[in-house]
């Protein structure tokens, strides 16, 4: 390790800057479900600044991929990704689609996921 | 929604693993997921959920709480999420978002200290949530049988009780299957 970096810094240390930081401490945003499906909109460009984070979530949404899966793999809290989604769905960079309603799934449904349980 | 997406979104299907601390719920999520269990986590601030903006709250104190979940894709058009609820009480606010539009909940209980798990009940049975206990037998060890759990627990004649290895794969597939059918049952 050279001089001047700090061998205290791995990754035990855990989270070095606070949470809402990354997002210049706005911390409102959207109810954006946790199972909610995250995709890119191909083919846009954007005025907008992009922050590194607002790029890795593009790149992970290329296919869609839901709120709690992006924040777990970008290691970035709930709350500072709803933040981020926020700005990327302003510039239709994003497109969200929410679980359908509060209801629980139908009869179809549950027998679809027996089934697929069972296959396992 | 200003433009079609390209990719068709499967449907998301979540299930709660609850119960109370260190009884194994990742251990559980971790048995059936096809992905390492994830870790998603919510920032909470003593000065309130409602606030716009965290500029001068830095020295209150900030806190967060980790929820594991997992994924199993069931077909091409549903994805299952398994979701471990965090083992403190006083983050019950978050179950609110998990149990929303959840399929059922999975009471995970140990036998030696079971009034741990009394706190998701409480919570499942009042929000009318489908749910099941599973006994996790640590070390293949059964002490009680399904019987004595249910007395003890004072359930409603309903909700089943299983016993489970949370460790292993097809134990767990048969508590999620045997909770499904519980929700049909209810729904039909």
């Amino acid at each position: 390790m050279t001089r001047g970096e700090h061998d205290w810094l791995d990754a035990d240390a855990g989270p070095v800057v606070r949470p809402y930081a990354v997002t210049g401490r706005r911390s409102k945003a959207m109810p954006i479900d946790l199972v909610a499906f995250v995709q890119a909109v191909r083919d846009t460009s954007t005025g907008m600044f992009l922050l590194p984070e607002h790029v890795a979530i593009l790149d992970r949404a290329k296919s869609p991929v839901t709120v709690a899966e992006l924040a777990g793999h970008l290691d970035l809290a709930l709350g500072v990704v709803r933040v981020l989604l926020d700005d990327l769905l302003q510039q239709r960079l994003i497109t969200i689609k929410e679980p359908d309603g509060a209801g629980r799934p139908d009869e179809r449904v549950l027998k679809a996921v027996i089934n697929g349980l069972r296959a396992l | 929604m200003a433009s079609e997406p390209s990719e068709q979104s499967p449907m998301a299907v979540k299930i709660l693993i609850a119960g109370g601390f260190g009884v194994g719920k990742t251990t559980l999520v971790g048995a059936v997921s096809e992905i390492s269990p994830l870790q998603t986590e919510e920032i909470l601030t003593n000065a309130g959920v409602e606030i716009d903006d965290v500029t001068g709250v830095e020295r209150k104190t900030t806190t967060t709480v980790a929820m594991d979940f997992g994924r199993i894709s069931i077909n091409n058009e549903i994805v299952l999420y398994l979701f471990g609820t965090p083992g403190q009480d006083r983050f019950w606010f978050l179950w609110d978002e998990l149990a929303l539009g959840a399929l059922g909940a999975v009471v995970l209980a140990d036998t030696r200290r079971l009034t741990d798990c009394f706190p998701s009940l409480d919570y499942f049975e009042r929000r009318r949530t489908p749910f099941l206990v599973a006994v996790n037998c640590f070390d293949g060890v059964q002490r009680h049988s399904v019987d004595a759990v249910r007395r003890a627990l004072d359930l409603d004649g309903r909700s089943p009780v299983v016993l489970c290895d949370a460790r292993d794969r097809r134990s767990v597939k048969d508590v999620l299957i045997a909770l499904v059918e519980h929700v049909m049952v209810l729904s039909a």
